[in-house]
């Protein structure tokens, strides 16, 4: 049994306790700053810009000392910076970008609503899961150019026909990123919540669903490539005066005009825009997700 | 599993047991077959009482910390504790999608306070373990000790008369650990909570608890039970916890022991 004569000589008061707990707090709490803009420079910035330019010097290095002599298969840089010079001076190359960036985009948040319920769905119900998550992990592997044929045969030249593509190629990447991302929630967050009453909807709402969000936002990340991927295959192979002229329809043009600058303007804008919507919209959103949870490793 | 609220409404005091374990044994489907995890478990927690359960690995101490949790049923037998019991993890289990004070605030919310209170509520409870300030923190912005401290306060948010606690400050370094012990202690006595503490580190259990309780493993049975008299506030290098601690260890000793003989 225990003896109950007390040993300690003085009791240590609440002030005591206080200071030493301040003390630890401060001493293992490491303060965060931002990086300095000079370190971004050449951290983040500058290797890019130097791969470009590599690989301009070296399209022109091909050009300039005649490795390929022929416009019709190599334009050199600058021909292919007077295209797009022209279209923009005669007010064409923000039209054929914004014909084909509304309908990713529009096609995009159609994928998102369609997606969103589906994902969740899957996710949480046995059944839907055992059966449609094998069709769904199938389907994102499917290239969406092969939809495109029935697409048209279904609905017509017309622009319905390029939402549908779209919609089968982004809706798989963006269910499945959900799916995966309520699979990776650590069962610890689920029993902490359901001690604090999160059960049933409650829990799927506050705490399944934010927790996922990292997954889920990989998979809008990926839901976006694909969208862009699906449309441009749909807008080189219906493309049809009618529907407006997008970046696809740009490519087609400059093949049958065998126009080999405008070939190489349509690539260059569809690869640009693509990657600048990834680095205005995604890539931030996934980093502010990352970030605040402390998931973002840097050094 | 039998969660009867409060019997005692108004009249009656001290009637009935912040947690009542009858007769509560546990099974789970193993690969030989259903194995005991717990045998025949009884076990009362007076309001306002620190009972410490003490074990060595594979007494099942945290499978009857879930089953009083609510979070899992008990194969037979019955618990009954007053409302559903708050319960803290060995790893601090904040919502990292959250601030230190959202994560308290969520816990008020579910508890139904609505939402103008929630707040300067919250921020009480980060007073009560010395935080107030860090409301707005992320989780990852906060040490080891701070994050259990923030825990504490969103199991307190719960407002629940019974704080279980899963071997909260075991991943914790000795210092900080020392610390919250006694923070622990001060709340405890501060909020007349009952706490039912588990853990593995005997001089923790004696340190902190009125009354510990030594599993036996492989099937968990109660073992033995102690009452510790040491007056508050107490230290872990405390020569009377040092004694007691020292005949609770061969005690345990002797537990495992027996499991190396066949």
């Amino acid at each position: 049994m225990a003896s109950t004569e007390t040993t300690t000589a003085a009791a240590k008061d609440g002030g005591d306790l206080a200071g030493l707990e301040a003390g630890l707090d401060a001493l293992e709490t490491v303060p965060q700053g931002r990086k300095p803009f000079r370190q971004t420079l050449t951290e983040k910035i500058l290797p890019p810009v130097l791969a470009v330019a590599l690989v301009l010097a070296v399209w022109q290095a091909l050009v300039s000392f005649k490795v390929v002599d022929d416009p019709s298969k190599l334009p050199a840089p600058a021909d292919v910076w007077n295209v797009v010079r022209d279209a923009w001076l005669q007010g064409e190359l923000l039209g054929y970008i914004w014909t084909s960036v509304s309908r990713g985009l529009l096609g995009f948040c159609l994928a998102l609503l369609i997606g969103t319920p589906l994902g969740l769905l899957v996710a949480r119900v046995k059944f839907v899961r055992a059966a449609l998550g094998p069709i769904l992990s199938g389907l994102q592997s499917l290239p969406s150019v092969a939809w495109v044929p029935p697409a048209v045969i279904w609905l017509g030249l017309n622009n319905s026909m390029m939402y549908a593509v779209i919609l089968l190629g982004a809706v798989p990447s963006i269910a499945n990123g959900l799916v995966s991302g309520v699979d990776q929630v650590p069962p610890l967050f689920l029993r902490a919540g359901r001690t604090l009453g999160a059960t049933g909807l409650k829990g799927t709402w506050h705490i399944v669903l934010p927790a996922a969000l990292p997954g889920y936002v990989a998979g809008l990340k990926q839901g976006w490539a694909f969208s862009w991927r699906s449309l441009m295959a749909a807008e080189i192979i219906a493309s049809f005066p009618d529907l407006g002229v997008g970046l696809g329809q740009l490519l087609e043009n400059g093949r049958n005009a065998s126009d080999m600058a405008m070939v190489f303007e349509a690539i260059l804008l569809i690869l640009i825009v693509g990657i600048a919507i990834d680095l205005l919209i995604f890539s931030p959103l996934e980093r502010w997700v990352l970030r605040s949870r402390g998931l973002l490793v840097r050094n | 599993m039998a969660t009867t609220l409060a019997k005692a409404a108004d009249g009656m005091e001290t009637a009935t047991s912040a947690a009542r374990i009858e007769h509560v044994s546990k099974s789970f489907a193993g690969p030989a077959g259903q194995q005991l995890v717990l045998d025949d478990i009884s076990l009362d927690v007076a309001p306002g009482e620190f009972v410490t359960l003490l074990g060595a690995s594979g007494c099942g101490k945290s499978t009857l910390l879930n089953l009083v949790a609510g979070l899992d049923r008990p194969s037979a037998g019955a618990i009954t504790t007053d409302g559903r019991p708050a319960l803290m993890f060995q790893e601090h289990a904040l919502f990292p999608w959250l601030s230190a004070g959202k994560n308290i605030e969520l816990a008020l919310k579910l508890r139904g306070v609505p939402k103008n209170e929630r707040r300067g509520k919250a921020e009480e409870l980060l007073e009560l373990v010395r935080l107030g300030g860090a409301h707005g923190k992320r989780v990852h912005e906060l040490s080891g000790g701070m994050r259990q401290r923030v825990a504490m306060a969103r199991a307190l948010a719960q407002e629940s008369r019974l704080l279980l606690m899963d071997e909260p400050f075991a991943a914790l370094d000795a210092i900080t650990r020392d610390v919250l012990h006694d923070e622990l202690t001060r709340i405890w006595r501060e909020t007349g909570l009952s706490v039912l503490f588990v853990t593995h580190n005997v001089r923790e259990a004696v340190r902190l608890a009125q009354r510990v309780v030594l599993l036996s493993s492989r099937p968990g049975r109660i073992a033995r039970e102690w009452t510790v008299g040491i007056p508050h506030p107490r230290r872990i290098e405390d020569t009377a916890v040092a004694e007691l601690s020292v005949e609770i260890t061969e005690e345990l000793r002797g537990e495992i022991r027996r499991h190396g003989q066949h």
